[in-house]
C-alpha cells in the first residue's frame, strides 16, 4: 500500500527524522493561509500523488509570495498528473501540501528495500540526491552504496558510519546522519513498509539535515497489525475496480484491454495474459478470486470486472486446488440470474469437483461458451471478441 | 526414487482443527498420505477424521516420529508455527498459507540459520500448493488425480500454473515424479536452485519443468547451476511477459522492481544455458514431448 508524502514525512518525524514544516490544503486560499502560518519567504507547494517523478511532471511549485501560493495550488488541484509511472491516465490531485523552502546545501538518496536476494532489509545510498533511483542505477550505478541488515540485530551504527564516509560527509556531522538512518530504518522495521525512500536528504549550510522528499509503501499482508497505517489508505489513488475488489478482499488488476478475466492464482493469472497478448489482444483486467471462494465470491468478482465500461468479452479461467468447481459455477450461474449478461461469456474449469461444476452450467440453461483447457480459453474468448467487433464495424 | 516424499512419510497437518485444515486433511488421507497427527493448540487429546490432535509439534513429533509437517494456519500466526516446526525436529515443512508478512519470513529464515545445514529443516512455501510424488503422497492442496506418476519433475512459483503443467502432461500421456511448489511470496524457503540440486541426483526425473515468473532473483540462480551442473533437459515458461512494470500482479512476490525481473529477460537468460523455452503456457506438455523424442 502506498501513502502520500505528507503521511509518510508524518511518520518518519515520528521516528526523529527532521522535515520542514508543512501544512496539508484543499483549497487556494487555505494554502495561501498555511503559507502565512508557516511563515517564510519562499514555499513549495506539492501535488499530493501516490507516484514518484511528480516534479518532472510539474507536480512541485516554488513559490515566492503568498499569492504565488495561492495561483500555485489552483493550478494543481483537480487537474491530472501523469508521471512516468501511473499509466496514461495519470493521477488526480486533490490536496497540495505547502511546505517552507530549504536552501540546500548538499543531497543526498537514501533508500530501504526489502531485498530479494539476500533476504534482508537493504539501505541504498548515493551522494546523486534528487535524481530518480531508477535513473542513479542506469547511469550511475558505481555511486550506489548497499548495506545489508542482520535481522536478529537490526542496524547498526557502524554500518552508517560506513556509508556516510562513503558518501563523503563531515565527521562533524556523523551523529545527525547516524540518528537520521537509524531512525529511516526504525520506522521500516517497526511499520512493516517495503520501501522507505529519501530523496532527496538534504544537509543545509547549518549542517542540518531534512528529509525533503519521503515516500513509503507497505507490506498490504502486515496492515492486519498496524491499523494506524491501513487509515491512511486513499482511495481516490486508486483504479475504482481495485478499490471494490480490495474492499470485498479480492485482488484487482486493471489494464487497456477488452477482456475481463476472472482467474484462480496469480500464475494462472498471468499466463492468461500472456496467451490473450500472443493472440493479438489485450485483458482489461485480471481479478484473482484466490483460494476456497465461495460461490458469493465468484458472483461479487462477476460483477466487479463487468464494472469496466471495456469489457467485451468475459473470461472465467480457473483450475481448482484449494477452490471447488462446484462453488465457482453456482457462483456465475448466481451472478448472470441476477444481472444477466450481455456480453460473450467464455467459462474454462478444471480440477476439484470438476464434473460438479460443469453439470451446474448445463443445467443452468444459461449462454455460457465452455472450454476445457487454458488454449481454448483464450481462443475462445478472442473469437468472441473479435465477431463482436466484426458485427460492430457492419 | 522420487524427491522429498516417500509413500511411508509420516506427516503433521499443522492448524487441522481449522475449516481449510479438516478439508485438506480428509483429501491427503483419500489420496493415501500418512497422515499420523494434528496440531491445534487447545485441542489435544481429539482427533480430526480420525488423526490425533496435540497442542504443540513437539508434543506431536514425541508421540508420532513424523518428520514432515504441513502449515494450514492463518497469515497471522504462521511464522511462529513454522519456527516451531523448526525447533520440534521436523526436516521439512511445507507452508500453503498465502499472506504472510515479508518481515516475518525474513526472522523464520534468521531463525532457521540457527541449526546447522545438516540439521536444517527444509521449508517450501509459504502461499504454495505444496509437493506430490504421484502414487506415492500428496502433501499439500492440489487436485491428486491431475498428476500421473511418471519421470518428469515440476517445480512452479505459482500454484496454479503447477496444476496447469501436470495435467497437460496427462494429455499427453506423461507423468510426474515429484511436482514441487516454492511459492509465490517475495520470500520463500527454497528456491528453484534448491530442488534443480534435487533433482540432479533423482534417477526417476528424466526432465524437469520450471514455471518461473517476473520478479526477484530465482530463474537467475537457476540458469547458472544449468549452465555449470545440471544435465538434465529442462522446459521453462516464465509468467507475466504481457505485465506491465511496478505493478504486484496478485503473488506477493510476482512485481518487476529491476531489470532483470522481467519475463523476456528471465527466459532469455535460461534459453542462453540450454533450457527449452515456451512462450505460450498452454504447450507446456506438448513441448515436454517434442523434448523427449528429440533425445531418443
Amino acid at each position: 500500500m502506498d501513502i502520500h508524502e505528507y503521511q509518510a514525512k508524518e511518520l518518519l518525524s515520528g521516528f526523529g527524522l527532521r522535515v520542514p514544516k508543512g501544512a496539508l490544503a484543499y483549497s487556494p486560499e487555505q494554502a495561501a493561509y498555511r503559507a502565512r502560518e508557516i511563515g517564510g519567504e519562499r514555499w513549495v507547494v506539492k501535488a499530493q500523488v501516490h507516484s514518484g517523478g511528480r516534479g518532472k511532471a510539474g507536480g512541485v511549485i516554488v513559490c515566492d509570495s503568498e499569492n504565488a501560493v495561492y495561483e500555485a495550488t489552483d493550478k494543481l488541484l483537480g487537474s491530472r498528473l501523469v508521471p512516468s509511472r501511473t499509466g496514461k491516465w495519470g493521477k488526480i490531485v486533490y490536496r497540495v501540501y505547502v511546505e517552507e523552502f530549504i536552501p540546500i546545501d548538499r543531497e543526498l538518496y537514501i533508500g530501504l528495500v526489502l531485498d530479494r536476494k539476500s533476504e534482508r532489509i537493504m539501505v541504498v545510498a548515493s551522494a546523486q540526491g534528487g535524481v530518480e533511483i531508477d535513473e542513479i542505477s542506469t547511469s550511475r550505478p558505481d555511486t550506489l552504496i548497499r548495506s545489508i541488515v542482520e535481522p536478529a540485530v537490526g542496524m547498526q551504527p557502524f554500518q552508517v558510519r560506513e556509508l556516510a564516509f562513503k558518501l563523503g560527509i563531515d565527521a562533524t556531522h556523523l551523529r545527525e546522519y547516524t540518528d537520521f538512518i537509524l531512525g529511516a530504518y526504525r520506522a521500516f522495521e517497526e511499520l512493516d513498509a517495503t520501501m522507505v525512500e529519501i530523496n532527496p536528504l538534504v544537509e543545509t549550510d547549518a549542517g542540518k539535515l531534512y528529509a525533503i522528499d519521503s515516500k513509503m509503501t507497505f507490506d498490504d499482508n502486515a496492515l492486519f497489525r498496524h491499523p494506524e497505517i491501513a487509515e491512511l489508505r486513499d482511495k481516490s489513488q486508486e483504479h475504482p475496480q481495485q478499490s471494490r475488489a480490495a474492499d470485498r478482499g479480492l485482488s484487482y488488476v486493471g489494464f487497456e484491454g477488452e477482456i475481463g478475466c476472472v482467474v484462480n492464482g496469480a500464475g494462472l493469472g498471468m499466463a492468461t495474459l500472456d496467451m490473450i497478448e500472443i493472440a493479438g489482444e489485450q485483458a482489461a483486467n485480471f481479478l484473482d478470486i484466490g483460494g476456497g471462494a465461495s460461490a458469493e465470491r465468484v458472483a461479487k468478482a462477476i460483477r466487479i470486472v463487468r464494472l469496466d465500461e471495456n469489457v467485451k468479452v468475459l473470461l472465467v479461467n480457473v483450475f481448482a486446488g484449494i477452490n471447488r468447481c462446484d462453488w465457482i459455477a453456482q457462483g456465475i450461474v448466481q451472478a448472470l440470474e441476477q444481472d444477466p449478461i450481455d456480453i460473450p461469456i467464455v467459462v474454462r474449469l478444471a480440477g476439484n469437483n470438476v464434473e460438479q461444476g460443469r453439470k451446474i452450467l448445463s443445467l443452468s440453461g444459461l449462454p455460457i461458451i465452455r472450454a476445457n483447457t487454458l488454449a481454448e480459453a483464450v481462443e475462445r474468448s478472442v473469437r468472441a471478441l473479435n465477431a463482436k467487433t466484426d458485427t460492430a464495424q457492419k | 526414487m522420487s524427491i522429498l516424499l516417500e509413500k511411508d512419510t509420516a506427516v503433521l497437518i499443522i492448524g487441522i482443527s481449522g475449516r481449510v485444515g479438516e478439508f485438506h486433511c480428509q483429501r491427503m488421507l483419500d489420496y493415501g498420505t500418512r497422515v499420523v497427527g494434528g496440531v491445534a493448540p487447545g485441542a489435544g487429546g481429539r482427533s480430526v477424521h480420525g488423526v490425533p490432535v496435540f497442542n504443540t509439534q513437539k508434543e506431536a513429533v514425541q508421540a508420532t516420529g513424523a518428520c514432515t509437517s504441513i502449515v494450514i494456519v492463518p497469515p497471522p500466526f504462521a511464522a511462529d508455527v513454522i519456527m516451531e516446526s523448526a525447533d520440534a525436529g521436523i526436516r521439512l515443512c511445507i507452508a500453503i498459507t498465502d499472506g504472510i508478512p515479508a518481515q516475518d519470513m525474513i526472522r523464520v529464515k534468521r531463525y532457521m540459520m540457527r541449526y546447522r545445514e545438516a540439521q536444517r529443516m527444509r521449508l517450501f512455501g509459504p502461499n504454495c500448493a505444496g509437493v506430490i510424488c504421484p502414487g506415492k503422497s500428496l502433501v499439500g492442496i492440489m487436485p491428486g488425480d491431475i498428476y500421473e506418476a511418471g519421470n518428469i519433475g515440476i517445480i512452479s512459483r505459482s500454484g496454479t500454473l503447477g496444476y496447469e503443467a501436470a495435467s497437460q502432461l496427462k494429455e499427453v500421456g506423461l507423468g510426474v515424479s515429484t511436482s514441487v511448489g516454492v511459492g509465490g511470496d517475495a520470500i520463500t524457503g527454497s528456491t528453484f536452485l534448491d530442488v534443480l540440486t534435487l533433482f540432479a541426483d533423482d534417477t526417476d526425473t528424466e526432465l524437469v519443468v520450471m514455471i518461473g515468473e517476473i520478479g526477484g532473483p530465482q530463474e537467475a540462480e537457476a540458469a547458472e547451476f544449468i549452465r555449470h551442473e545440471f544435465t538434465k533437459p529442462v522446459v521453462a515458461y516464465v509468467a507475466g511477459s504481457a505485465a506491465p512494470e511496478g505493478r504486484t500482479l496478485g503473488h506477493a512476490g510476482a512485481i518487476i522492481t529491476a531489470f532483470g525481473e522481467r519475463a523476456d529477460v528471465k527466459a532469455g537468460l535460461l534459453k542462453e544455458v540450454g533450457a527449452v523455452i515456451t512462450q505460450d503456457p498452454a504447450s507446456l506438455g506438448t513441448t515436454v514431448l517434442d523434448v523427449l523424442s528429440r533425445n531418443k
